[in-house]
């Protein structure tokens, strides 16, 4: 029943994918002769003008130049010809910086903010202030105190992760069962073992929840943050192809960015169910 | 009543109510018990019976008064006095042996992974769950669960256990088989029990003592029941002993009527020396021998009354 359901997914994601592919293919394929022009001045013009060759690339371009990166992913030819792999390399250690360094604080903070309602009255009003503003805001604030563009990007990288690791953290401590509380009081365990046996557990799906969105939020922020310091990374990669007018690049580079996207939300899901209890 | 194992000392219990008043749960209540003693508290919702035991486990703290066990004041929770809670409490990503080893662990700090783990799997083995150890708490039954808890409870070997209306969510046959191990465990070990219910016959099978408290706000301790079934009493046969119905219709006349009249007709309390009643002994009048009146009894729409 369950595998049955399971053939017939994959069953419709294929076609979807091959009526997808077919129509960008006939969209984009060559008309033809359009005009009749001498040679020399049809090779200035391009397959556009002379065959009705659409401009935008078809799949079998993109898969041409897909395979053409994956036979070489890490090249590097100087500043604005590096192979795909180093640029993602790139994105890939912003974001883990920033996100890491997110967790470090963000996790702690949220533990004395949720275990004590002082601090989490005292910190609301800052941080229902800050968790709005759109993180690329800080942008200009980071490269003006930090004069580094690079480590600006992962600043910001930061910035946007902790807010939903914070705010789940305070959320799943806060939350934990007074029951299990009382469990640990009746049998006098100490505070800090009472975080790590009792709190920290309960609470686990909740922070991992956290994580997960973060990790998500991190991942779009990279691309934009990379376009505005430029200098390596996916999302320059983006904006250098668009200067290039490599429409098969952007194009590339976009299933890429979905690609890793969908593989960091998932590492983060496994996490999130291994830590994970039924009751 | 030479021993007094546990002494609760004029205890008192208020919440600031709205606009500045003091709603007041209980006042001025004492209440004593010997070692090895099994006490019982029956009464209505919101007469303050889980605070009491909140107070006794150190979980929650008086207002006013104190509470003195084996000679000494308590001060916060203590490993001397274990709790079983209603909804089993068990920690969900531990399994069996997980939850009671932590109980265990937390007593003796010093004691190795082998030396904890063999002294849990005893309390497993006690109340009946050998083969079990490795399953989580959401693998069992709601009786497999309270056992667990019951588990975890004696592990710790406190010096009394507190239970707060422990098998009120288990089905009746569940909840008979674990009265029987609780009262042959309590026998066995001499533990000193304290349990809220809410159930007449339970606190009939396994009380000593049966306190009875009235309605709150403003609760008091009314009467102290005291058993006249045999220590060695049986599930089955409990209802034929011939003081059986009069201690059970003393204990529902409490609870029906007397537990709200009793503040305005015993104008003088005293909460200090709380009535022992004796049901049975000659020279003590009991509320239920008085007048059995046969108007109260019940019509059920459709049947003609007998």
């Amino acid at each position: 029943m369950t595998s049955s359901l399971r053939l017939r997914a994959a069953l419709v994601s294929i076609s979807l994918l091959v009526a997808f592919l077919g129509v960008w293919h006939l969209a984009t394929r060559s008309t033809g002769t359009t005009t009749t022009m001498s040679p020399e001045y049809a090779k200035l013009m391009g397959l556009t003008a002379t065959q009705g060759k659409s401009a935008m690339p078809g799949p079998l371009d993109v898969g041409a130049k897909l395979w053409e990166h994956l036979k070489r992913p890490f090249y590097d030819n100087g500043p604005n010809d590096k192979g795909l792999g180093i640029q993602l390399a790139y994105s890939i250690a912003r974001v883990g910086t920033g996100y890491l360094l997110a967790v470090l604080v963000a996790i702690p903070l949220g533990f004395l903010i949720g275990m004590s309602p002082l601090l989490s009255k005292a910190l609301d009003p800052f941080i229902q202030v800050l968790k709005p503003i759109s993180p690329l805001a800080w942008m200009p604030l980071a490269l003006y105190t930090i004069k580094d563009s690079s480590i600006s990007a992962i600043f910001v990288i930061f910035i946007c992760s902790i807010w939903p690791m914070l705010l789940n953290t305070v959320f799943g401590v806060a939350g934990v069962r007074k029951e299990w509380i009382h469990v640990a009081r009746t049998l006098e365990v100490g505070t800090v073992r009472r975080a790590f046996t009792v709190i920290l557990p309960a609470a686990a799906p909740t922070i991992l929840t956290g994580m997960r969105i973060s990790i998500g939020i991190a991942w779009l922020v990279i691309v934009a943050a990379e376009m505005l310091v430029g200098g390596t990374g996916i999302g320059y990669f983006v904006w250098n192809e668009w200067n290039n007018l490599s429409i098969t690049n952007v194009i590339i580079a976009i299933l890429l960015i979905g690609i890793i996207g969908m593989l960091l939300d998932q590492i983060l899901a496994r996490f999130t169910r291994m830590v994970t209890f039924p009751e | 009543m030479s021993d007094k194992f546990i002494s609760i000392e004029a205890i008192a219990k208020r919440y600031p109510g709205a606009d500045g008043a003091t709603t007041t749960v209980f006042e001025n209540l004492w209440l004593s018990m010997a070692r090895g003693e099994f006490a019982c508290v029956i009464g209505h919702s919101g007469c303050g019976k889980t605070t009491v035991l909140n107070i006794l486990a150190g979980l929650d703290v008086p207002s006013e008064g104190a509470v003195i066990v084996d000679g000494q004041a308590i001060s916060g929770t203590s490993l001397d006095r274990a709790v079983i809670f209603q909804s089993h409490a068990l920690l969900p990503w531990r399994t069996v042996l997980g939850n009671v080893a932590y109980a265990v662990s937390s007593k003796w700090r010093s004691w190795d992974r082998a030396k904890v783990k063999a002294h849990a799997q005893t309390f497993i083995d006690l109340v009946g769950l050998t083969g079990s150890e490795h399953k989580r708490p959401s693998e069992l039954s709601g009786g497999m669960k309270q056992r667990v808890g019951i588990a975890r409870a004696l592990s710790i070997t406190p010096k009394m256990m507190l239970m707060d209306e422990p098998f009120s969510a288990l089905d009746a046959l569940t909840r008979g088989t674990l009265q029987d191990e609780v009262r042959r465990i309590c026998l066995e070990t001499g533990q000193t029990a304290f349990m809220i219910t809410h159930d007449v016959d339970e606190a009939i099978y396994l009380a000593d003592k049966i306190f009875l408290m009235t309605n709150g706000p403003g609760a008091v301790l009314a009467e102290v029941v005291e058993n006249p079934l045999p220590r060695d009493r049986g599930r089955t046969d409990l209802h034929r002993h011939p003081l059986y119905y009069a201690l059970r219709n003393h204990i529902i006349d409490f609870l029906v009527t007397r537990s709200k009249t009793f503040a305005a007709e015993t104008p003088g309390h005293d909460p200090r020396n709380v009535p022992l009643v004796q049901i049975g002994k000659p020279g003590l009048t009991i509320a239920s021998d008085a007048k059995p009146e046969p108007s109260r009894e019940t019509s059920w729409p459709g049947q003609a009354r007998a």
